[in-house]
């Protein structure tokens, strides 16, 4: 099947029943990057009722060479990671963009090789973006524990393009009873990070994080809450940047990776911050 | 003169000038604009809100993509085909049609006409093939005089400039500074920034050419084979103009425009208003099967095909870049990409700017000269959510990137292959295949990085010019997950 | 070798073995057909031309004479240039027009440039029919109605038979067998000529005419 990257008419996909096990694929990000995301995705998961397997091997789906232009890499790093699902479960991942490339892009890469094509179409068959999990298979319904708040929400543009689930972020603060959703001006934009992008082209990078960023505090909102680690750093630490430059101690627009969120809302213990 | 072109005026210079390097400066200078980003933002926001307005009924927008998706495709599947039938049928009709294998061979051919018929004055209907071939630039250099009609057109020629955007001409030009150049340019008009005004005097000055000029020039939207038909597509009633009154009509397009039955130019056409400007429909739709007949009373008495091929050629020998020849040039791709609206049309430098410029000018310029443009994207699919043909243009942008960035080979895919290769990145690259594919390289290299997080470098590669460093965690995920159990 | 050769050469040997199969346009167009009755689908027409200015008169088949002699005077038209030899064309008697010198085309478009560019207040056409989706006119230019009666004067009277209206572009192609022969030049035309080059702002009269009126014949049923 072809990515559908091009259309907004999504194909509806069809979700398993909550299985007993699912695999975590954290994605290089995360494991790096912003662990404690990934820790209470797995809480979140586990609270369900739903063993989560780890699997060690994992390193990265590629993504980073595949969109860079360098496909005979990705393809490399893809390959490493096709063994690491031996059983039937679902393939869990807290990020929309690498959700993506396993879901669409894998399948493409291995296109002359009929082997591992079925076993990259076999595994993309079975790869949920976190959020959609969470609402669709797990039917994530918690009782929100927290003060009320008004918070914002970005989607990745690869999970609203690539794996159509922006409205499902919306669909589990809607879950959430004391959370109000402030909209933000040019939603479906940008955030400007596009992985090497924001290293080759950093004018125009910034141009769009300090708008998104612009957008996202005049809901005037109390945190940025997204589901893709890169718009999370990228965001927040654009925030930062800002926040220094003014000189002002407290953070004027925190963020966190929704995981965290609905976990600390519904009265979870999320992980230590590192 | 300066190597730097100016992007916000007086650049009359072929686009050939524009070099990597210069793009990048370009684009620096372009988005560090504040006006030019606050006037194509809201430009852009309007062009958006039309469109989506066009389509409130979600199925049947989906239905006409694939509908339109899949005319392009069977017609690009029959192209050979569908061109002879297009030249036989043309012919038969009266029109003599000419082929052109580079900008070059197309406007000698219409040097040609022009000599022929001792043509002093060409009166243009908007063609951006024409701009594609810098058609201007080769009539003015052989004495004879070009001139745009089309309102958008004709206020970029007078300043001096080059189209913005391909729909929408001057979309960067206030109608302040259009009330100054026509004040300046035009003898005897008083300044006034009342559009009606200043349309009106458009319409004084370009009527008097329409009456007299010698010859007129057209691009086309679609050419229908199985008729021998050329549509157009415009909202002026200046390509009426050009098509109907001079004794000449030169049409060029690039080859493949065509489709086989006049109905399939129904849905496309619908599609093209729709998702460009966001109206229901254009005020003419014109539909040109011949030169004047014997007894009609109007008409052109000679009517021309150019028919160029330009780099297409090569984007249709492969099944993949074949694809970018699916566009209707609707320019939706460009009302939506957050990159052109925030560095406008003229940074770019290419004929074509903006999601559309960047598939389809690397074909028509090779890569040695635009390499880099693939890569001023982020890869967020707005171009290809909205394209009505549903061109897959983030990926063709990754595999245009690929195209530019791997090692020179032999029999390449495109002109200029390789011509982005750095050894630094593909060893950059390498290196982070053989850390990243096996899983001990890989647990090595990341628990390096956070056991050496304080060594995170505080000024990162651009990164860090809006930001603050990024900083390994001081444990990753797989070691916490690990404690835990 | 020609260019022409070699392009087209090139392209035979990097085209699909098969071509790829002819695409269904009835499975976009049938299921959104629409059983409207005529007054409907003028209805249509209207609200969809009148959104681009146009204007829309409703007249009788034998009165609608009378009615453009009506509009030529409000409208101050001195002189209206139109196609004598049509079955519109007969039936215009210059005595019913008052203050509006009703002039047939002569000549070809050399000998009558001046007049027609400078001293024609209106032209007036008939039409092929018209496309409800859109509310768009079809015209198919003749040699007794030449092209630039629709163009070049500031004004143009079109008479349209409502029994013409389409649903779409699509039917009006398919009913009328258009791919069998066309003529010189087809024109879809929906409201005054136009633009929207300067910073988005719309303006009427672009290069073409500045106003269209469209009179609408037996359109039985219809609102006036
Ligand atoms: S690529 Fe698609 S959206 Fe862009 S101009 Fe072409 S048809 Fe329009």
């Amino acid at each position: 099947m072809s990515s559908p990257s091009n259309g907004p008419a999504l194909p509806a996909r069809t979700y398993p029943k909550r299985p007993a096990a699912v695999y975590f694929y954290a994605t290089c990000l995360v494991d790096l990057f912003v662990p404690e995301a990934g820790m209470d995705a797995i809480t979140l998961l586990e609270r369900e009722g739903i063993r989560v397997i780890f699997p060690e091997g994992q390193s990265c789906c590629g993504q980073p060479a595949f969109s860079s232009g360098f496909p005979d890499e990705a393809r490399k790093v893809a390959a490493s990671q096709l063994d690491l699902f031996p059983e039937d479960y679902p393939i869990v991942v807290p990020s929309g963009s690498c959700a993506g490339m396993i879901r669409w892009h894998w399948e493409k890469i291995f296109a002359d090789d009929p082997t591992l094509h079925a076993r990259a179409a076999a595994v993309a068959a079975r790869t949920f973006e976190l959020a959609e999990f969470l609402l669709h298979v797990v039917g994530f319904q918690r009782r929100d524990e927290g003060e009320p708040i008004a918070v914002t929400l970005h989607t990745s543009c690869s999970a609203r393009r690539e794996m159509g689930t922006h409205l499902v972020g919306r669909e589990l603060l809607a879950r959430l009873g004391n959370v109000t959703l402030a909209h933000h001006d040019h939603e479906s934009e940008c955030c400007g990070f596009g992985g090497s992008f924001s290293l080759k082209h950093p004018d125009i990078s910034t141009a769009m994080v300090s708008d998104k960023v612009a957008a996202l505090k005049a809901t005037g909102a109390r945190e940025v809450v997204t589901a893709d680690c890169g718009c999370l750093l990228n965001i927040t630490k654009r925030a930062e940047k800002e926040d220094l430059d003014a000189g002002r101690a407290q953070p004027s627009l925190p963020g966190e990776h929704l995981a965290t969120f609905l976990l600390r809302r519904t009265g979870g213990q999320v992980a230590e911050r590192s | 003169m300066s190597a730097q072109p100016n992007i916000r005026g007086g650049d009359t210079r072929p686009i050939a000038f524009v070099s990597a390097q210069a793009l990048r400066e370009r684009m620096h200078e372009a988005v560090n604009d504040p006006h030019l980003r606050t006037s194509f933002r809201g430009a852009m926001d309007f062009l958006m809100a039309k469109r989506a307005a066009q389509f409130p009924d979600e199925s049947e927008l989906a239905s006409l993509r694939t509908q339109s998706e899949g005319i392009r495709q069977y017609s690009l599947s029959k192209l050979p085909e569908l061109l002879e039938q297009l030249e036989a049928n043309l012919t038969r009709n009266g029109v003599q049609v000419h082929w052109a294998a580079d900008p070059d061979e197309a406007n000698a051919i219409m040097l040609g006409i022009a000599r022929r018929h001792s043509a002093k004055t060409i009166v243009k209907g908007k063609s951006m093939v024409s701009e594609e071939i810098e058609f201007n630039h080769a009539m003015e250099a052989a004495g004879v005089e070009a001139l745009e009609s089309d309102m958008g057109e004709y206020i970029v020629q007078l300043a001096g400039e080059k189209p913005s955007h391909i729909i929408m001409p001057a979309i960067h030009k206030t109608k302040e500074q259009i009330a100054r150049l026509f004040a300046d340019k035009v003898p005897g008009v008083d300044y006034t920034d009342n559009v009606d005004a200043l349309i009106q005097i458009g319409r004084q000055v370009l009527r008097e050419k329409f009456e007299h000029a010698d010859i007129g020039l057209s691009g086309v939207n679609f050419a229908v084979a199985e008729t021998g038909t050329l549509c157009l597509v415009e909202n002026e009633g200046n390509g009426r103009m050009c098509t109907t009154v001079p004794r000449v009509h030169m049409a060029i397009t690039g080859i493949e425009k065509v489709v086989e039955k006049l109905e399939h130019v129904a849905p496309l056409f619908s599609i093209l208003t729709r998702s460009a400007t966001g109206q229901a429909v254009t005020t003419y739709f014109n539909m040109i099967s011949g030169p004047r007949k014997p007894d009609e009373k109007d008409g052109p008495e000679e009517v021309h095909l150019i028919l160029l091929d330009n780099g297409r050629s090569q984007a249709y020998a492969d099944e993949q870049l074949r694809k970018t020849l699916q566009c209707i040039r609707c320019g939706a791709c460009m009302n939506h990409c957050p990159v052109y609206t925030r560095i406008g049309g003229h940074a770019y430098g290419t004929t074509y700017p903006g999601p559309i410029g960047k598939i389809v000018s690397p074909h028509m310029m090779g890569l040695a000269q635009t390499h880099l443009l693939p890569t001023v994207s982020t890869l967020c699919g707005a171009c290809g959510e909205v394209c009505p043909v549903k061109i897959p243009i983030p990926e063709l942008l990754v595999r245009l990137r690929g195209e530019a960035q791997s090692a020179p080979h032999a029999n390449p895919a495109m002109v200029g292959q390789g011509a982005g290769y750095s050894a630094l990145a593909s060893f950059v690259w390498r290196t982070w295949a053989r850390i990243y594919a096996r899983p001990a390289n890989y647990r090595l290299f990341s628990w390096l990085a956070s056991r050496f997080r304080m060594f995170a470098p505080s000024r990162q590669s651009g990164w860090t010019a809006a930001r603050t460093p990024l900083k390994p965690a001081p444990r990753r995920l797989r070691d916490r997950v690990r404690d835990r159990r | 070798m020609s260019s022409r050769d070699r392009i087209l050469a090139r392209l035979r040997t990097s085209r699909p073995a098969q071509p790829l199969p002819l695409p269904e346009l009835d499975a976009h167009y049938a299921p959104r057909a629409r059983n409207e009755s005529t007054p409907e689908r003028v209805a249509r027409f209207r609200t969809g031309i009148e959104n681009f200015h146009a204007e829309v008169h409703l007249a009788g088949e034998g009165d609608w004479p009378a009615v453009l002699a009506r509009l030529c005077a409000e409208k101050g038209v001195g002189s209206l240039m139109y196609g004598a030899d049509t079955v519109a064309g007969r039936k215009l008697d210059p005595a019913a027009f008052a203050g509006t010198v009703l002039r047939p085309w002569a000549g070809s478009i050399e000998d009558i440039k001046a007049d027609l560019f400078h001293r024609t207040d209106a032209g007036f056409t008939q039409t092929l029919g018209a496309i409800a989706e859109t509310g768009t006119l079809i015209l198919w230019p003749s040699e007794a109605e030449p092209r630039t009666l629709s163009l070049v004067p500031p004004i143009h009277f079109a008479l349209l038979d409502a029994r013409n209206i389409h649903a779409t572009f699509y039917d009006a192609i398919r009913a009328g067998h258009w791919a069998d022969g066309l003529p010189t030049n087809a024109l879809l035309i929906t409201g005054p000529s136009k633009t929207a080059d300067i910073q988005q702002t719309l303006a009427y009269g672009a290069h073409g005419p500045k106003e269209l009126i469209v009179i609408v014949i037996n359109a039985e049923g219809a609102v006036q």
